[in-house]
């Protein structure tokens, strides 16, 4: 009350600026695909390249529409969702309580982090023919593909989140006596949270490319499966189209996810209008 | 003596600072001697704190680091004592120990007559007899003001009424009524500090441990803080203990001031403050004020 008083205010108020810059996207974004889309149009047309290398803007957009109409396009939507998701739950369940493991425990670090860099160092969807062998043609091999993709970004940011605890925060929670599991749920979980929702932004995009490579190999459901059918047609606009399929699938996730953080921490800097992404 | 120091207030401000080293040192020896550990023998309000034969080492044990040498310390219970000293003194060390942070290498430990450790074992009861105040505030940043300042009674499962009802009594009295559904971040760092006072009072400990509280926040703001720890200090009847490294706060705030030596830490002068209270800010500028922090700044000189 006797401070000065500019200093009783928070500061609020954005800069006429910074509202610019907000919704300069809005403005940027469908120019920029407007111009792409006519210089691809224009070299179609003058080039007269053919259409199995690469078709028309109109002719990728009436297969999408297609796409749209046809019941089996949803099935094969609704079943790379599914594997993308059951296989990211997993990721987080077993990704965010082995990260918090780790960074707690150390002996339990030191003897798991050779193993943890080696999977990190094997390329994953190497794996996929051997899950193929393992659990067949059916969904269990794109699960589990799309688990260990998404688990790792998970299990890192999380351990990076945990130790990343103030010091003086902790020292707030040893002040005031609290026991071992209120300390977890009260600092160490909500500290860490900006760092999971980090990882799980990165891991959802990785768990639908999981998803979609082990459809490429087994199996005859999934938006995967759709694209190899494609090809083997060369229906290249068709290719195309499912390819649409898969960029809305991995927008409408990326941005559950953002939404996910603008529920879950809203006092963290990266969720207020021009915070850091 | 009180002939060194010039009377106008101005003067003596600028005197406080241009000449930390140039004064001639004929009284100090002399008010260094007022130190009274006869005091506490005559008080009959009761220990606070008592250390005994306390010590602490840090580090290996090829290069082990004696961070406070054996010390003995009482805080009698309504003190408001500073710990005062150049950095690598230990001050901070004896105030992490006493506030049940770091554990003692020997000696015994005492807060409100309960030991404060068994063994390794920090003892619950006389933790909850301590309120820590850090030089951060130290707020959760995804809890709101009310929210830090209830944690401590949420951890204790105290109704939310309840919680809710000591919120608005406690940001009252450290002035940041209001701002209780704010985000810590939208506050300036004294109200923030003041939001640390408000949650580490919300338990009601009879004891307030302040870790150069004010120490990251501007000279204006830290001198009204100041004062309105004391006018707290003075409605509250908790005992203080603070450290900080600033003479003139030290001599502001304090009872008694330890003046803590480094390497090994080690209390090297007692000294009590004789000022009435309530102090106010032109008490800094009398003769006599000027005097202690000039004593106390060549005897900081010596030992640092």
């Amino acid at each position: 009350m006797t401070e000065p008083a500019l200093q009783d205010k928070p500061s609020s108020a954005p800069k006429p600026t910074r509202d610019y810059k907000v919704y300069l996207p809005w403005i940027t974004t469908p120019a920029l695909c407007l111009v792409l889309v006519g210089v691809w149009w224009t070299y179609v047309d003058l080039s007269k390249i053919s259409a199995f290398i690469l078709p028309s803007p109109a002719a990728v957009w009436s297969a999408w529409v297609d796409l749209l109409w046809s019941q089996r396009a949803w099935t094969d939507a609704f079943m790379t969702a599914y594997a993308t998701l059951v296989g990211f739950f997993w990721a987080v369940i077993v990704g965010v309580g082995l990260g918090v493991a780790i960074a707690r425990v150390r002996w339990l670090e030191q003897t798991l982090n050779p193993f943890i860099v080696a999977s990190q160092v094997l390329p994953k969807v190497a794996l996929v023919p051997l899950f193929v062998v393992w659990f067949g043609f059916g969904i269990t091999s794109k699960v589990l593909i799309a688990a260990i993709l998404a688990f790792f970004p998970i299990l890192t940011n999380t351990a990076l989140g945990v130790k990343s605890i103030d010091h003086g925060h902790r020292d707030v929670m040893i002040s005031l006596n609290a026991t071992r599991s209120q300390v977890f749920r009260r600092l160490e979980l909500p500290s860490a949270l900006p760092y999971i929702i980090t990882g799980m932004e990165v891991g959802i995009v990785l768990a639908l490319i999981g998803a979609i490579v082990g459809e490429y190999l087994g199996g005859d459901l999934g938006l995967g499966h759709l694209l190899i059918g494609r090809m083997n047609a060369f229906e290249t606009d068709g290719l195309f189209a499912v390819m649409i399929h898969m960029t809305i699938l991995g927008f409408i996730f990326y941005f559950a996810i953002s939404a996910l953080r603008r529920i879950l921490i809203p006092w963290h800097a990266s969720s207020r209008p021009g915070g850091a992404p | 003596m009180p002939g060194d120091a010039p009377t106008d207030r101005k003067a003596c401000h600028a005197f406080d600072e241009a000449y930390p080293r140039a004064i001639p040192c004929s009284g100090q020896t002399r008010a260094m001697a007022v130190t009274t550990p006869a005091r506490d023998a005559i008080d009959s309000r009761g220990d606070a704190i008592r250390l005994e034969r306390v010590d602490k080492w840090y580090g290996t044990r090829d290069q082990p680091v004696h961070a406070l040498d054996t010390t003995d310390l009482t805080v009698s219970k309504g003190d408001f004592v500073v710990l005062l000293g150049p950095s690598g003194c230990g001050k901070t060390t004896l105030l992490r120990m006493i506030g049940g942070l770091i554990a003692p290498s020997h000696g015994l430990l005492k807060v409100m007559d309960r030991d404060l450790w068994k063994g390794d074992a920090r003892q619950s009861e006389a933790v909850k007899s301590l309120g820590i105040v850090f030089q951060e505030a130290n707020l959760f940043p995804w809890l709101t003001i009310e929210q830090n300042i209830a944690l401590p009674l949420e951890l204790r499962q105290v109704p939310k009424a309840e919680r809710a009802a000591r919120v608005r009594e406690l940001t009252s009295l450290v002035g940041i009524a209001g701002f209780e559904q704010r985000w810590p971040r939208e506050l300036s760092g004294g109200m923030r500090q003041r939001a640390a006072i408000a949650r580490a009072l919300s338990y009601g400990p009879d004891i307030l441990l302040m870790d150069e509280p004010f120490g990251a926040l501007d000279a204006m703001t830290r001198d009204a803080m100041n004062i309105e720890l004391q006018n707290l200090w003075m409605k509250t009847g908790k005992t203080i203990v603070l450290v900080t490294h600033s003479i003139a706060e030290a001599v502001f705030l304090a009872d008694r001031i330890i003046l803590l030596s480094p390497r090994p830490g080690r209390i090297d002068t007692v000294l009590n403050v004789p000022f009435a209270r309530p102090r106010v800010i032109d008490t800094q500028s009398s003769a006599e004020f000027q005097a202690i922090v000039r004593d106390l700044r060549h005897r900081l000189d010596q030992i640092s």
